[in-house]
């Protein structure tokens, strides 16, 4: 070696220490900054993803089909190869992508996991804030059609006063949100991460709302905090006596006493609970479902079956049935699922949870419910009344299932800003 | 393969009904299962450091590693060759079969039923020293005849298309099928669905059956069944065996949620014929997680590496990496993940009520069987009881995982009784 090469070697080695050094301090600097940190976020999935994506659904090792000839052994196999044919032929993702990424997006981390959100404020003054929830099967992509009407009512048939500002965050392991690589994070957690949330970004009030897991995450949210929270609105209530929901799992038939409307949801919920094998599969072995991760079809073909009437509202389309979901907005849910590789890390939250579905959960703020008529159960008023003593609204709606807000935007927006009114000052 | 009684019993069925059968997967059909194990996406690490999420990440990919690399298919392709296969449409759907006859004079036939997700696999450790027992430590007088059909959506058995195939219309099938191979007496044996099956078919045609043998029989009273189902504190007035066997139920029922889910919605398991790393999770865990808690290192420990070690050594003789292999990739060829499942959907038997067996029975019970049946349960359950031992080790899969046991129960069990 020769001495300037020792030389340009030690100042290239001293260039790096102090280099790594600087960078120590900086990201010392950034650490403690870190921890609230909000970052932009865009979504871009890389052509050679899109590309893997449809080799392997033309490459779709088939089953037969199905021994009956209805939904009872779960999606159709005819339902499958439509949409398998549209997502490899018709689908197209970028156009999706450059939809969401019309709104801002933004990634900061809560309690070690990278939170995914969206965050639309309104140029209306005096606009309320709202966090929109989640459940599964679903993503922040069901909740993004509400977005303008929320945030832009005067040009969606309302006034300026029903104005919303709106967050729309992923749940840990859902979406473009970090996978937890530890455990804990149940609904108690994100409930948490979810106000932390809404006080980084500058609010001190706000409201939520929530369908599936939303639903009883804003149950919890208000629980926890119930000073930060000015209100609730759930389309799936944690509102059956508990005393009814365990004999509706237990499969008991239907207790005496009951109203018709309280007959007709206890019903429903007993059908429900006798539909849910995947949700206490998930809860048992969620990582026994790695299929899910490496089969396209495999997974929409899970992620259709929620519950029997939402396997019917969200599959009809593939028939060719105009009503509600589009082909397209079905295949934006399954293919962020796929992108993200989240099948697993969004199952795991069955795994963790240990809060009852339905049952009250002790929610003292102002609650607005809507009760669609194909959701798991549609929520009688008089246990809606009993479950959250302050209930500010309530309405029953004549058509509308468990992705309300997916598949009936107009009706779901409609019904947050008649929630809401009376708390606006 | 010279099988004189073989087409001996053919004649004495119809010969057009039956036909002869080779497994003979393609080389292309090899060579896509190794291009899609190496192209698997994974899913990220289990948040926790044991079983309780699962098939862990390390597991599955160990495994797909030997899957791709090591395991040859051939093998158990010859092994199974080495037995005469046949098919023959019984109800609408091919069965598939092996026939394999002993060449002693005074051989009993005896139908072995297999289970979820054990396949014929799970007994081919057996026919040889079942057909040939003086080869295998036995006496002339302890020879069979081996009939090991395939359930109907199993293996190389055809996919029902219509609904109706459940437990009891296959114990149907099996009586249809001894008889036209000729056999009007004969004995049973039967594993997990296999198990329910003799159970059906002793109780339907107990003139047909000389004796039944079962690893997992149905001997639980009607209402304590239920109870521990539904997970009710135990009954009263049991005795401490009943009592375990209850808890052991009551448990059982606690981790079975993939029979349910199977039972709910079959068809939305179609990953399980696209992905083949999927399909061995899914079909893995049951047996690691119900059966076999040691395999908690099965693709994991290097002392494992060698293809045929036997694997969960608290047991005497075990399973090897090939072991599980075979059966899954069996799964994998004939696309019966959906299939093989739609059993669960078709079920309306309780899994381990008595189902009205008069015919002579013997019982072996392993201590790692879903539940240890008590010997007051089996007389009440099966009032011709003639064996009952419990075994030291052992559990679900005893003739894949301990064959010399089961065949020493075969031997034993029935040896009055010819």
């Amino acid at each position: 070696m020769t001495t300037a090469n020792k030389i340009r070697r030690s100042l290239f080695g001293g260039v790096l220490v102090a280099g790594s050094l600087l960078l120590g301090t900086v990201s010392n600097a950034q650490t403690a900054a870190a921890d609230t940190a909000i970052r932009p976020f865009k979504v871009q999935i890389a052509e050679s993803e899109l590309a893997d994506l449809k080799q392997r659904i033309i490459a779709t090792r088939w089953t037969e089909k199905e021994t009956v000839n209805d939904h009872s052994q779960g999606v159709p196999s005819k339902t499958v190869h439509e949409l398998a044919t549209y997502w490899a032929t018709k689908y197209d993702w970028r156009k999706t992508e450059a939809r969401l990424n019309r709104y801002p997006h933004f990634l900061t981390k809560i309690d070690g996991v990278d939170i995914h959100y969206v965050h639309v404020r309104s140029k209306e003054k005096n606009a309320l804030p709202i966090i929109l929830t989640h459940g599964w099967p679903g993503s922040f992509i069901e909740l993004m059609k509400l977005i303008d009407p929320l945030t832009n009512p005067v040009a969606y048939g309302g006034k300026p006063e029903d104005a919303f500002d709106v967050v729309i965050p992923s749940m840990p392991g859902y979406g473009f949100s970090g996978k937890p690589t530890t455990t804990g994070w149940n609904p108690d957690r994100i409930a948490k991460a979810y106000v932390t949330l809404m006080k980084r970004l500058g609010y001190k009030k706000f409201l939520a709302q929530g369908g599936d897991w939303g639903s009883v995450i804003v149950d919890i949210m208000a629980v926890q905090s119930p000073n930060d929270l000015l209100g609730i609105h759930t389309n799936m209530p944690g509102a059956i006596p508990a005393d009814i929901d365990k004999s509706a799992f237990a499969g008991a038939p239907a207790p005496s006493g009951l109203t018709p409307d309280e007959r007709h949801a206890y019903d429903q919920v007993s059908v429900t609970y006798k539909n849910v094998y995947y949700a206490f599969f998930m809860g048992s072995r969620p990582q026994t479902l790695t299929g899910l991760a490496d089969s396209p079809v495999g997974l929409a073909t899970f992620l259709l079956d929620h519950d029997p009437r939402s396997m019917a509202l969200i599959t009809r389309t593939f028939a060719g049935q105009k009503e509600g979901l589009t082909k397209d907005d079905v295949l934006d849910n399954v293919s962020l699922y796929w992108f993200t590789n989240t099948a697993i890390s969004a199952a795991r939250l069955y795994w963790e949870n240990k809060s009852n579905y339905f049952s009250p959960k002790g929610v003292t703020v102002p609650v607005a419910v809507s009760a669609f008529p194909d959701e798991l159960y549609q929520t009688p008023r008089s246990w809606a009344e009993k479950a959250y003593p302050n209930l500010i609204y309530y309405n029953k709606l004549e058509k509308g299932g468990h992705f309300a807000a997916w598949e009936q935007p107009e009706i779901f927006t409609q019904e947050l800003r008649n929630s809401f009114r009376s708390l606006r000052k | 393969m010279k099988q004189p009684e073989s087409t001996a019993s053919q004649v004495k069925g119809s010969v057009i009904d039956i036909r002869p059968f080779k497994v003979t997967i393609p080389q292309s059909e090899l060579d896509e299962l190794k291009r899609r194990i190496l192209a698997t996406r994974f899913p990220e690490r289990e948040t926790v450091n044991d079983i309780s999420q699962g098939i862990q990440l390390s597991t599955i990919e160990e495994l797909a590693k030997f899957w791709a690399n090591e395991y040859d298919w051939r093998k158990v392709e010859t092994k199974l060759n080495s037995y005469p296969n046949f098919l023959t449409e019984i109800n609408g759907v091919d069965i598939h079969f092996i026939h394999a006859r002993s060449n002693h004079e005074n051989a009993r036939p005896i139908l072995l039923a297999h289970g979820w997700p054990g396949t014929i696999i799970e007994h081919l450790k057996i026919i040889d020293p079942l057909i040939n027992p003086t080869a295998y430590g036995g006496n002339e007088s302890d020879a069979f005849h081996v009939v090991l059909p395939s359930f109907p959506g199993y293996g190389f058995s055809g996919k029902p298309t219509t609904t109706g195939w459940d437990p009891g219309q296959i114990a149907v099938a099996w009586a249809t099928l001894m008889n036209r191979l000729g056999y009007d007496r004969y004995f049973l044996h039967g594993t997990d669905w296999g198990a329910i099956t003799v159970d059906l078919l002793a109780a339907q045609f107990p003139e047909n059956i000389i004796g039944l043998h079962s690893n997992m029989p149905g001997v639980v009273p009607d209402n304590i069944h239920q109870a521990s189902a539904t997970g009710a504190p135990v009954p009263a007035g049991l005795t401490q065996e009943e009592q375990r066997a209850y808890e052991q139920l009551s448990k059982a029922y606690k981790n079975v949620h993939y029979a349910y889910y199977l039972a709910s919605r079959p068809q939305a398991l179609a990953g399980l014929i696209d992905s083949p790393i999927g399909l061995a999770a899914f079909l893995l865990d049951p047996i690691t997680a119900l059966f076999y808690p040691p395999a908690t290192e099965l693709f994991q420990n290097a002392d494992n590496e060698k293809p045929d070690a036997r694997l969960f050594s608290v047991y005497d003789e075990g399973l090897s990496r090939n072991d599980l292999l075979d059966i899954i990739t069996l799964f994998w060829f004939t696309k019966s993940g959906v299939s093989a499942s739609r059993i669960y959907w078709e079920n309306k038997f309780p899994f381990f009520t008595p189902k009205g067996v008069k015919v002579p029975t013997a019982v072996s019970v392993f201590p790692g069987e879903l539940y240890q049946a008590p010997k007051s349960w089996s007389e009440q359950a099966y009032p011709n009881l003639v064996y009952y031992r419990q075994e030291e080790k052992g559990a679900h899969f005893p003739s894949w995982e301990r064959p010399q046991r089961i065949i020493d129960a075969l031997r034993t069990g029935f040896r009055t009784l010819r």
